[in-house]
C-alpha cells in the first residue's frame, strides 16, 4: 500500500516538475537538449565557438525570463531543426518517439508469452488421452505383441 | 493458422524488416558519398550548386544565378570564426578592387545566430552581398566542413578553386584572377 502511495505521488509530481521546467529552464537542462551545430554533440557535450555562442544565447534569454519552448523556438528559427537534440513530439518526427515505444511493447508481449508457454509446457502432464487403459502411454501395436512375445519367451 | 505457420510469417517479417534498413543504409551512405563540387579535387570545374538564400540584412533573396556572366568569389563564414575576421579585410578590399571588372563577392553566413552575424559584418565593414544559410542547406553540395571556405565561380558558372581555410592576398588575388578569366 506505501509502495502504491510512492507512485501515485511521483506520477503526480511529473507534470508539476515538467511545468517547472517549462517556465524557469536552467542552463544545465537546455546544455543538454540542445546539439552544437558543428560538433554533433549537444552542448554538455562541446566546448567548440558555435556551442559557447548558443551557450551565451540561453543564458541571456533566461535572464531576460524566456520559457524553455521560447528559447528553443528561437533557436530553431536560426539554426533549423537539428538543434534540437530531441525531435519534436508532431507531425512525422512523431515516429521518432512512437516507434521504440511500440518496438519495446510488442517485445515486452513476445517475451511475456514464450515465457508463459515455456512455462505452462514445463507444469502440464501428458494429456489423459494419451495414456492408455492400464495408465500408460500407449505403444505401436506391433510394437506392443513384440513385447508380449517377448515377455512370455521369459516366463 | 496453425503455430508452425504463424513462427514462419513473424520469421519472414523480422527478416523483411532487417533487410529493409539494411537497405536504408546502404541508400543513405552511398547517396550521401559524393558532393557536387568534388570533382575539383579531381582537377574537373564542375558546376557551381546553386541556390537562393535570404539576405543578411535588409529584405530579398540573392541568387547565385543573378550574377551569371560575372566571375563570383563565394566565402563561407560566421561570426564565431577567427580566422573568418582575419579575412575579412582581403575580401572587402578584393570586392573593391575588381568589381569594376565583372567581380562579385558573395557572403555566405551559415551556423551562426543572425544578431551576432549582423554585428559582425558592421564590425568589419563589409559592404559586398552577404545571406544567411541559418541551417547550413548549401553546405552539404559545397562540402563545406568548416569555416571559412572560399569557392572562386567563372563567367561560366563553374567552380574552379576553393580555399579551406583562411585565404592570403596572394592566392585571394591568383584565385580571382582565375575566374575572371
Amino acid at each position: 500500500m506505501r509502495r502504491l502511495a510512492l507512485v501515485v505521488l511521483l506520477v503526480l509530481a511529473l507534470p508539476a516538475a515538467a511545468a517547472a521546467s517549462e517556465k524557469n529552464p536552467t542552463l544545465r537542462e537546455l546544455e543538454g537538449e540542445l546539439m552544437c551545430p558543428t560538433c554533433g554533440t549537444t552542448l554538455e557535450l562541446s566546448n567548440a565557438p558555435a556551442a559557447n555562442q548558443i551557450r551565451r544565447f540561453a543564458r541571456e534569454r533566461i535572464a531576460a525570463g524566456d520559457t524553455k519552448s521560447e528559447i528553443e523556438d528561437k533557436l530553431v528559427a536560426e539554426f533549423g531543426r537539428g538543434v534540437l537534440a530531441s525531435p519534436p513530439k508532431e507531425g512525422f518526427d512523431l515516429l521518432a518517439w512512437v516507434l521504440p515505444l511500440l518496438a519495446a511493447g510488442v517485445a515486452a508481449a513476445t517475451i511475456g508469452v514464450l515465457v508463459f508457454r515455456w512455462s505452462r509446457g514445463r507444469d502440464s502432464e501428458p494429456p489423459a488421452e494419451e495414456l492408455g487403459t492400464n495408465g500408460r502411454v500407449d505403444l505401436d501395436p506391433a510394437l506392443e505383441q513384440r513385447l508380449e512375445e517377448e515377455l512370455a519367451r521369459y516366463e | 493458422m496453425n503455430a508452425a505457420r504463424l513462427k514462419l510469417v513473424g520469421q519472414a517479417a523480422a527478416v523483411g524488416v532487417v533487410a529493409g534498413l539494411l537497405i536504408l543504409l546502404v541508400w543513405k551512405v552511398a547517396g550521401g558519398s559524393e558532393s557536387e563540387v568534388e570533382g575539383l579535387r579531381r582537377g574537373e570545374t564542375p558546376p557551381a550548386p546553386g541556390f537562393s538564400l535570404p539576405r543578411l540584412t535588409g529584405d530579398g533573396e540573392i541568387a547565385l544565378d543573378d550574377y551569371r556572366g560575372k566571375a563570383v568569389v563565394v566565402n563561407f563564414w560566421a561570426s564565431w570564426c577567427k580566422p573568418c575576421k582575419a579575412e575579412a579585410p582581403l575580401l572587402e578590399h578584393a570586392w573593391r578592387e575588381h568589381r569594376g571588372r565583372g567581380l562579385v563577392v558573395i557572403g555566405v553566413n551559415s551556423q551562426d545566430l543572425s544578431s551576432d552575424a549582423r554585428a559582425f559584418a558592421r564590425q568589419v565593414g563589409w559592404t559586398y552581398p552577404l545571406v544567411r544559410d541559418g541551417q547550413g542547406d548549401i553546405l552539404g553540395p559545397y562540402a563545406v566542413s568548416a569555416f571559412p571556405e572560399t569557392f572562386f565561380v567563372n563567367r561560366q558558372g563553374k567552380v574552379v578553386a576553393r580555399i579551406d581555410g583562411e585565404v592570403t592576398r596572394e592566392t585571394l588575388a591568383a584565385n580571382i584572377e582565375r575566374a575572371l578569366a
